[in-house]
């Protein structure tokens, strides 16, 4: 039986991006938020540093010098005049989070307290600048929480741990609803509406070492590319710097924000040696390939691949005070005392620059002259705005869930209330339900669990922070033989009850539509910019490459790589040193 | 035997499935792990590799998100946060109790969140605040810090005797999060709010066994967060 309901708009995801769209239209029309999870269990809350705004609380600040960081850090691939908006937007979205009860940390004059984060800088890159706004070292928990708490307020409809695997299009190519899988019970829904946002994260689990959940496959993303919308960008992955040797958990940035500084294994501040003015508090892609480069020179500790944050010289009530919970990882997952000694860190797949295209409006747009798609939207990380080029800066992407969730909210309930709902295709669940029977009734020689490691290990290897036209070419022949595997799965559990075994099977599908993209576009882009650098093409290419890739699904499955114009502005691009 | 480096560990897990059968039942999976991977490492190769069919919730796996609060050897913690090395050789993992079960370690956590939100947990001010952050000193931030950090896990509520036995009983973390607001310089609701939880389902149900502080996973003094919420009511301030 499929149950069937209808809404103005529905958002899909219940992160910072989704809750903050939810509270903008359900302001003006019937709203209703599907999520695969229940809301406080989204990523967001795993954000740790801070949102940057130029509030000028603590020293001299103005949004147009964040734009330019912006621009900068994201090596030229950012949309300027989108940047520019987020930056202007960035301090009234700050001040309402704070209306909203956001518990932020404070100066002793009562002000909402900044501190210094990775590639912030005062005066177009003088030095370092306080910029970001922050809750101890759990902003994201308490941006989570607090939009969470106003969608109670304002009595959001909830469709929690229903997971949405489809969307609708009309045949004139408008959207025209969902398809949703209810865990607790296993019955299909369909959910009509006249607009649909998605906020559905990134796909940190992709890769072997990630800050992500397990619950980031990609979904969003994944099933849209499926109808045929093309994605943006997503050659441009971000590995963070710090993950906790081995697991991937991030460490913030705000570590560093504070005064901690990176080492290798003969002791020495190598951060000063690759970006000599703001050292450790250079842009997260620098970092990462410097730890890189150490190691793969032999300065590793030890001669492993891991490279040493030092925090312990800021004393123990700095520690306890602004980076108490990332200080409580080392100690419970490492068994390490960031007081006395260093914690052993390594890159970690952390957050994806591209996703589905958008104006600034979250209206999701397609091709290269960005035709919008009439009822859809997307924001945040699922999002390709583009706000975040190449690279994006720490903190930028709890300002972007907010600004942009905004905005796509708004926009999208303005659309519903002029739209007619429109009509729904004949047996809308239908491919739906034939991919669970698929899914539950094969029983091959595969499992999940042995495909998803070998494409994680692939993936990081290949297409990780470092890349090599080689590699991504042996990356390219691998993903299929992945795909063909996938289609002999079995899944064990046939039940109807909380099947998360299927879930898991669903979740592998996007990982490996995703895969393909990223594979596709890192091969096809032969230069280095932002967090995608290859050794075979290490130098930015700007006459060839000052554009977004857009990554279409074929019918055959491979990828069609299309491309489109940076939307430039006030930034010339220039050499990117720090 | 365990290869080098590594640990054998038998989870001793309780499963429930309604497609399958009416009443819970005992399963037993041998596993190999590293010391120090975390027990939802181990649960996930249980899952992954011999038992597709056990369920659970999680998403995170550090701590922060909340969805992987089990009974473990007796008490409530999350499985991301407990390590192999202190648990092996052998370990029971059960659902935590209080609330419905609905398929192995999954219970309906929807009683859960009611008592969350009716403690109207949302800052009410309603003095125009201008285009400017409302001001509040370090000291005033300071008074509520401890309670921000609830991740709604369940962990406390679900430790707590008198949840147990009384499915009126709004729970601890409802306290905790309506702590946060009574406590907060900006917040005008305390009355409201001190009012529901003074009614026989709020805070005197508390008889102070501090399971709830022990078995939160933030470190929340969650028992003395109660005490001051009492003392709120007792004394009719904030």
């Amino acid at each position: 039986m499929t149950t069937v309901h209808t809404y103005d708009a529905v958002v899909v995801g219940a992160g910072g991006a989704g809750l903050r769209a939810a509270l903008e239209a359900s302001k003006s029309v019937r709203t209703a938020v599907i999520s695969k999870l229940y809301p406080t269990r989204s990523h967001t809350g795993a954000a740790q540093g801070g949102m940057c705004a130029a509030l000028g609380n603590v020293e001299e600040d103005y949004p147009e010098w964040h734009a330019f960081d912006t621009v900068k850090g994201g090596d030229y691939l950012v949309d300027q005049p989108a940047a520019q908006l987020m930056a202007r937007e960035a301090v009234d979205a700050v001040i309402e989070l704070e209306h909203w009860g956001f518990p932020f940390n404070r100066t002793p004059d009562g002000k909402i307290d900044q501190r210094r984060f990775g590639g912030h800088t005062r005066n177009h890159g003088e030095a370092p600048v306080r910029r970001a706004c922050y809750a101890a070292d759990r902003t994201g928990h308490m941006i989570l929480q607090t939009l969470y708490q106003q969608a109670i307020r304002n009595d959001v409809r909830f469709f929690n741990e229903f997971y949405v695997l489809d969307l609708l299009l009309t045949p004139d190519g408008r959207a025209a609803g969902v398809v949703a899988y209810e865990l607790a019970s296993g019955e299909l829904h369909v959910f009509r509406a006249k607009s649909i946002l998605f906020a559905t994260g990134g796909y940190g689990r992709i890769f072997r070492v990630t800050s992500n959940a397990h619950t980031l496959t990609g979904d969003g993303p994944g099933l849209v590319y499926r109808r045929g919308i093309p994605l943006e960008d997503m050659e441009m992955y971000q590995f963070h710097p710090t993950g906790l040797y081995k697991l991937g958990i991030l460490v913030s940035e705000a570590a560093r924000g504070e005064g901690g500084i990176l080492l290798n294994g003969q002791g020495e501040r190598f951060m000063e040696r690759y970006a000599p003015t703001i050292k450790d508090l250079a842009p997260r892609d620098m970092v990462s390939r410097a730890i890189y480069q150490e190691i793969k020179e032999g300065r590793g500790v030890d001669g492993k691949d891991y490279v040493l944050l030092d925090v312990s010289h800021l004393g123990a009530e700095v520690i306890d005070e602004k980076l108490p919970d990332v200080t409580d990882f080392a100690r419970v997952y490492l068994g390490v005392e960031p007081k006395r000694e260093p914690i052993p860190i390594q890159p970690t797949a952390h957050y994806a620059m591209g996703g589905i295209p958008t104006d600034i409006d979250g209206r999701v747009v397609s091709g290269p002259e960005e035709t919008p798609v009439p009822g859809l939207y997307a924001a945040g990380e699922s999002a390709c705005v583009s706000v975040h080029g190449g690279n994006r800066l720490g903190t930028n992407s709890l300002l972007d869930i907010v600004v942009f969730g905004r905005r796509g909210g708004a926009h999208m309930a303005e659309y519903a209330r002029s739209a007619a709902l429109p009509a729904l295709p004949d047996e809308p669940e239908r491919p739906i339900a034939q991919l669970l029977e698929h899914l539950l009734g094969e029983s091959g020689d595969q499992r999940v669990a042995d495909i998803r490691s070998e494409l994680q290990e692939q993936m990081f290897d290949l297409a990780g922070v470092v890349r090599r036209e080689d590699g991504l070419r042996k990356l390219l022949d691998i993903l299929p033989g992945l795909r063909e595997r996938y289609e002999r799965i079995t899944v064990q559990d046939k039940g109807r009850t909380y099947n998360t075994e299927l879930m898991e099977a669903l979740e592998l599908g996007f990982m490996l539509d995703v895969s393909d993209t990223v594979a596709t576009g890192a091969l096809a882009r032969d230069e280095s910019r932002g967090a995608h650098y290859r050794e075979d093409h290490p130098l930015r290419d700007d006459v060839h490459w000052l554009k977004h890739s857009l990554a279409y699904r074929q019918d055959d499955g491979s990828v069609r790589l299309e491309f489109k114009d940076v939307k430039m502005g006030p930034y010339v691009p220039m050499e990117r040193k720090y | 035997m365990a290869g080098p480096g590594m640990v054998d560990l038998t989870l001793r897990i309780r499963r429930f499935n309604p497609d399958v059968r009416p009443d819970p039942w005992w399963e037993e999976h041998t596993i190999e792990a590293e010391p120090n991977d975390r027990l939802l490492d181990a649960l996930h190769r249980v899952k992954w590799y011999q038992d597709g069919t056990l369920s659970l919730r999680r998403s995170c796996a550090h701590g922060i998100c909340g969805s992987d609060a089990m009974l473990i050897n007796g008490r409530n913690a999350l499985a991301c946060k407990v390590l192999v090395k202190d648990v092996a050789p052998r370990v029971t993992v059960e659902p935590i109790r209080g609330l419905p079960v609905l398929k192995d370690l999954i219970v309906d956590m929807e009683p859960f969140f009611a008592g969350y939100r009716s403690i109207l947990p949302f800052l009410v001010n309603e003095s125009d605040p201008g285009d400017r952050e409302r001001r509040q000193s370090p000291e005033e931030r300071a008074r509520f810090d401890d309670t921000t950090k609830c991740i709604l896990c369940a962990a406390c509520t679900t430790s707590c005797p008198i949840f147990w036995g009384d499915g009126e009983y709004v729970g601890p973390a409802a306290i905790v999060n309506a702590h946060r607001f009574v406590f907060d310089s900006r917040d005008q609701a305390g009355k409201e709010r001190l009012a529901i939880l003074a009614e026989k389902s709020g805070v005197f149900r508390c008889r102070t066994t501090f399971n709830c502080t022990e078995a939160c996973p933030r470190g929340i003094k969650v028992t003395q967060a109660i005490q001051e919420v009492k003392r709120a009511v007792l004394f009719n301030r904030a």
